[in-house]
């Protein structure tokens, strides 16, 4: 992974040695376009599911509606005894407080093994390191115990505090290998003229450091608000439910009844993610393209 | 003590002053140095030991007992671990339909995500465009929705069977047939391959060009060239990317949750290892059991991935 930081951070341009011919370059215009309709298809198909009317869902293969009627959309709000809004709320706190966590917990480990001299930095940043390959089905029972054990089941506490723990070491990595690149000597003078570390950390490397807190707080985000199995295990009351577990449920209680209700409860749910995407697509690809994220 | 102190010799009281302050001095020295470095460190600290390390070595412990959160904790020695061996036919079907997973989801997905990257990498017109959308399905992916979706695509009266059947194909139920239903899954994974597809972008643009243009004064023809140049050079970055996927096919687990209702059926052929151990701990409370796949499950992973590394010294290049 450290490779890779180094190599992206130096891009080409493009060169034109691969210029093709025309015909050659209409042919892969060609099978890019038949490619993107083809990953497209699935996504467009459910969106025009959401709109269409009920009878005529399963009948049509065609992304075009013959007409469009956003009932579905009323009728799966509330097609649960609690309304997607409600799962809506929860997930937004639960996302919103994890960036949160995050990124403060996340960029103070980092700040500390990126910039600061102190004893056993490096046997701690090798135990991070090691941390990042540990899948987390190993912790999870006793985590489950724990929580269960602190009363915490059927609250967002579960999903939300260790976040504030930096649990997601992927983080730490990723900003100790931006940090790592901000110039030593700004910190250095700071130092010089006793600045406090707390100091250097919140009015230096901070502000400098908002394309990989940004980006950070942007996975963060989404993958929380995707994750199923975090509040599969600790949320069981359907006040607590957050959008994917609303989902869920909306599928098991209406099978095959209300699939109308279903896509549009689905499509509203990808909107967040969508959002995001549309907005700070360049930071997310920078993001997968230096440290090889997952997904 | 008190007695040898008040008959200790006047310099002998100073020397000894002298030492107290010179260690508050070393301890001050000490706590300057290293407190800033720890009080930063402290919340991954607290969660290292609270949340990681100490229910790691509780999870090591509860795979060697029967725990079923009613009763505390009853020792059986290496008894869940035999039973996973020998005597447990659906750990055996877990760990199968998840290695079948494993071996043609990653494949297939790093094949079409070299394959978009080596079409992108031409100085094409409108690349952040076709980027854009060749990545937005791995974004959505990991969504319940994906699923959903998914599970209606390959239903016997789905989507899919209504495009077979403009070719006069009959499609079978495929989510619903034992012998179809993990394909689906492999083909819900392969469609999410963007983000090794960046991956593989950012590593064909650090590829020196000048090798190209020597390799084509030299006359080689552009698969040559792919062959001898592009593959050699890309193999870092396949293998991280092979690395990272096999890791992550591993643990998947919502697709295959959704699509077959957390069953894993039809007859266990989408039980996936994480919904087998999922089932185990939080359906039958067989916590300790349990454990016990999940440290099977680490073990696997660790093996694999040791020997992705092994491997690589004879198939990937590095430059140095």
């Amino acid at each position: 992974m450290t490779e890779m930081t180094a190599i992206v951070t130096a891009p080409q341009p493009p060169s034109d040695v691969n210029k093709r011919s025309l015909p050659g370059s209409i042919l892969v215009h060609a099978l890019l376009i038949g490619g993107s309709l083809l990953m497209l298809y699935p996504l467009l198909w459910m969106v025009s599911a959401s709109v269409r009317p009920e009878n005529e869902i399963f009948t049509s293969t065609s992304i075009f509606p013959s007409s469009i009627d956003f009932s579905s959309y009323l009728r799966g709000w509330v097609g649960l005894d609690v309304s997607f809004g409600r799962f809506f709320w929860n997930s937004l706190v639960i996302s919103v407080l994890t960036v949160v966590g995050n990124v403060i917990a996340c960029s103070l480990a980092a700040f500390a093994f990126a910039r600061l001299r102190f004893a056993g930095r490096n046997f701690w940043f090798a135990i991070m390191l090691g941390t990042l390959m540990i899948p987390y089905h190993v912790t999870l029972i006793p985590q489950y115990v724990l929580f269960l054990n602190l009363g915490w089941v059927n609250t967002i506490l579960p999903l939300v505090v260790p976040k504030f723990l930096a649990s997601d070491a992927f983080f730490i990595f990723l900003m100790v290998q931006f940090f790592r690149g901000i110039p030593r000597e700004l910190d250095e003078a700071a130092m010089m003229d006793g600045c406090s570390a707390w100091r250097i950390y919140w009015k230096i490397m901070l502000p400098l450091s908002l394309p990989v807190l940004a980006t950070a707080a942007i996975f963060s985000f989404i993958w929380t608000w995707d994750d199923f199995f975090g509040p599969l295990i600790y949320l069981n009351d359907m006040n607590t439910y957050t959008i994917q577990l609303g989902l869920r449920t909306f599928v098991d209680s209406t099978s095959a009844s209300d699939w109308g209700g279903l896509f549009a409860m689905s499509t509203l749910s990808l909107v967040p993610v969508f959002f995001f995407f549309l907005f700070f697509q360049r930071l997310l690809i920078e993001g997968i393209a230096t440290t090889g994220m997952k997904r | 003590m008190n007695n040898a102190m008040r008959t200790m010799p006047a310099e002998a009281a100073t020397v000894e002053r002298y030492r107290g302050a010179v260690a508050d001095s070393r301890f001050r020295r000490l706590w300057n140095a290293n407190a800033p470095g720890y009080l930063f460190l402290l919340p991954w600290l607290l969660g290292f030991f609270g949340l990681t390390f100490g229910p790691a070595l509780m999870s090591l412990y509860l795979s060697f007992t029967d725990f079923d959160m009613l009763r505390s904790p009853g020792w059986v020695g290496a008894a869940n671990y035999v039973r996973i061996a020998t005597a447990d036919p659906k750990f055996a079907s877990a760990m199968s339909v998840t290695l079948t997973y494993v071996m043609l989801a990653v494949p297939f997905k790093l094949a079409f995500a070299l394959m978009v990257a080596l079409a992108l990498n031409r100085g094409i017109k409108g690349l952040p465009i076709y980027r854009a959308i060749f990545y937005l399905p791995s974004l959505l992916g990991a969504s319940v929705a994906i699923a959903v979706l998914w599970r209606q695509l390959f239903a016997g009266d789905g989507l899919v069977n209504a495009a077979l059947a403009q070719f006069g194909i009959q499609g079978p139920s495929w989510i619903s047939h034992p012998n179809y239903s993990i394909y689906t899954l492999v083909a819900l994974s392969v469609w999410q391959f963007g983000s090794p597809m960046i991956i593989f972008l950012a590593g064909l643009r650090q590829i020196p060009q000048d090798m190209y243009e020597a390799a084509s004064l030299d006359g080689a023809s552009k698969f040559r060239q792919f062959y001898k140049i592009t593959l050699p050079l890309l193999t870092p970055v396949i293998f991280f990317n092979a690395v990272v996927q096999t890791i992550d096919a591993f643990k998947a687990f919502t697709p295959a949750f959704i699509i077959s209702g957390g069953t894993g059926g039809p007859i266990n052929s989408t039980l996936f290892y994480t919904l087998y151990l999922y089932q185990e701990a939080f359906g039958n409370f067989r916590m300790g059991y349990a454990s016990a796949l999940a440290w099977i499950l680490v073990i696997i992973i660790a093996i694999f991935t040791a020997f992705s590394f092994l491997s690589s010294r004879y198939w990937v290049h590095y430059d140095d």
